[in-house]
């Protein structure tokens, strides 16, 4: 016999909370293990974008609002540190120019591969990643300013991280102070190889499989080796600050050199990645250098 | 506080007051807060649901909580499904319950929207767990204390519409005023 419509309710509560529970476990699965899923984040990202630059639309008024009412002299004062600072970089730059020139001169001699020239994209940081799981941030560039998946980020003193998602207007950086960041370093001092892990939470960096009697020290810088063809190599990435030799490995600590909390602007790295070098040649560039050697004096 | 007060006579929530509240409660959430602010922060979406699914469990359900997780995931960048799942999970509680937590006073409705925030909040750190994430620590949960104190100022606004004109005849209010 059938229920009088007004008995009827549809599914029970637990059924629909059984089927929409298993749709989110099946959207879990297939987004935590590939990348399946990017239409649909594509037409969410359409329903939330309008909200989000609504969302930030007041903080952006009130930070105009007080960018009106700065003081002559600070402006003037931060013209006159601006001007020096141009002619500083100015200098170095045409130091620079030389060297790259040589540089280039002496690899065609050499037959390695030309390093091409970086192109980049200014970016502004939007918001910090709320999700607290990860260490991300979005930014206001996206793949209609060539802004790809995989590119890097740098700040004005080294690396940041590395665009893992990208939206029209906006893109998702992974900083690499991420769990699962992972990019390969060379320290300063003596060439000496590792791979810096993200360490999560406390913002710091794990140099894993070193041996304890390996040759680092507390205050080396490490800059990036520029073998995973991602990164180009020699950007500064962070000091070892801590080292434990305790067991067969060491634990080793770093403070990563560039920060997201002082600026609101980063350069994303829009030159097609190079390729990886190849064994043979991954020697050539170490004897000659490579670019770190341009920029960082090295042991010989 | 009258614990013993019969529950108030409210008019029935239109479907397009309940979806508005939703986007407000998006936008809120949307804000650009950060740091310490940001953990203390309350989800609007999850309260408003909560609220909803409450107030009107013939109305809201768990579809619209999907959908709302959803959108949640992809504006806080996480793996899709993770709000959806918990905001899945803590509607259903509340409908399952929503008889009895109506019969409370604001305050003490406050503790059971804890208890259902925490669940939620229990629900996203175990699938993020599982899909590799390390704990992050318990101030996660600092978000929950913040929701419940919320709660009953929340309900008061978004009941404000339903109040209507109080009517003579009717015994509560004239018992009340």
């Amino acid at each position: 016999m059938e229920a009088p419509p007004f008995f009827k309710h549809g599914p029970s509560p637990l059924a629909r909370f059984a089927f929409f529970a298993f749709l989110s476990l099946v959207l879990m699965a297939l987004d935590a293990h590939q990348n399946t899923l990017n239409t649909l984040r594509q037409i969410l990202s359409v329903a939330v974008a309008p909200l989000q630059r609504l969302a930030n639309a007041p903080a952006e008024m009130i930070g105009r609002t007080g960018g009106f009412f700065v003081t002559q002299a600070h402006m003037q004062n931060e013209n006159a540190a601006l001007v020096q600072r141009q002619l500083l970089l100015s200098a170095q730059l045409q130091r620079m120019q030389a060297m790259q020139a040589e540089n280039a001169y002496l690899r065609r001699m050499l037959g390695v591969q030309q390093q091409r020239g970086e192109r980049m994209v200014a970016a502004e940081i939007v918001y910090a990643g709320r999700d607290p799981f990860s260490q991300k941030i979005i930014v206001d560039k996206g793949s209609n300013h060539n802004v790809k998946a995989g590119q890097p980020a740098i700040d004005d003193v080294g690396v940041v991280g590395q665009v893992t998602r990208v939206y029209p207007f906006s893109s998702e950086i992974t900083l690499l102070i991420d769990k699962d960041q992972a990019l390969p370093v060379e320290i300063v001092r003596n060439g000496a190889r590792a791979i810096a892990f993200g360490h999560g939470q406390d913002g710091t960096l794990e140099l894993p499989f070193m041996a304890a009697n390996a040759d680092i020290q507390n205050g080396d810088i490490l800059v990036t080796s520029g073998i995973d063809g991602v990164y180009p190599a020699g950007l500064p990435v962070a000091v070892v600050s801590k080292i434990e030799r305790n067991s067969a490995f060491a634990k080793i600590t770093c403070v990563p050199s560039a920060g997201v909390s002082r600026h609101k602007q980063l350069l994303i790295l829009i030159g097609e990645p190079r390729q990886p070098a190849l064994a043979g040649q991954a020697g050539m560039n170490e004897a000659d250098g490579g670019k770190a050697g341009a920029s960082h004096p090295r042991r010989n | 506080m009258n614990s013993a007060r019969a529950p108030e006579l409210l008019k029935p929530a239109s479907m397009r007051f309940i979806l508005l509240t939703l986007g407000l409660g998006l936008l809120f959430n949307l804000l650009p807060w950060s740091g310490l602010v940001l953990s203390f922060r309350p989800d609007f979406v999850a309260l408003t649901l909560l609220f909803w699914a409450i107030r009107e469990p013939r109305k809201t359900g768990m579809g619209i909580a999907w959908i709302m997780g959803l959108l949640m995931d992809m504006a806080d960048g996480a793996i899709l499904g993770q709000h959806a799942l918990a905001y899945t999970l803590a509607v259903y509680a509340a409908i399952v319950l929503h008889r009895r937590i109506q019969r409370f006073t604001l305050w003490q409705q406050a503790l059971h929207v804890l208890l259902l925030l925490l669940l939620l909040q229990a629900a996203m750190l175990l699938s993020r767990l599982f899909a590799g994430a390390a704990f992050p620590g318990l101030g996660l949960f600092l978000s929950c204390l913040t929701g419940a104190a919320l709660w009953p100022p929340l309900s008061l606004l978004l009941q404000l519409p339903q109040r209507g004109r109080p009517d003579p005849d009717s015994v509560y209010s004239a018992g009340q005023k």
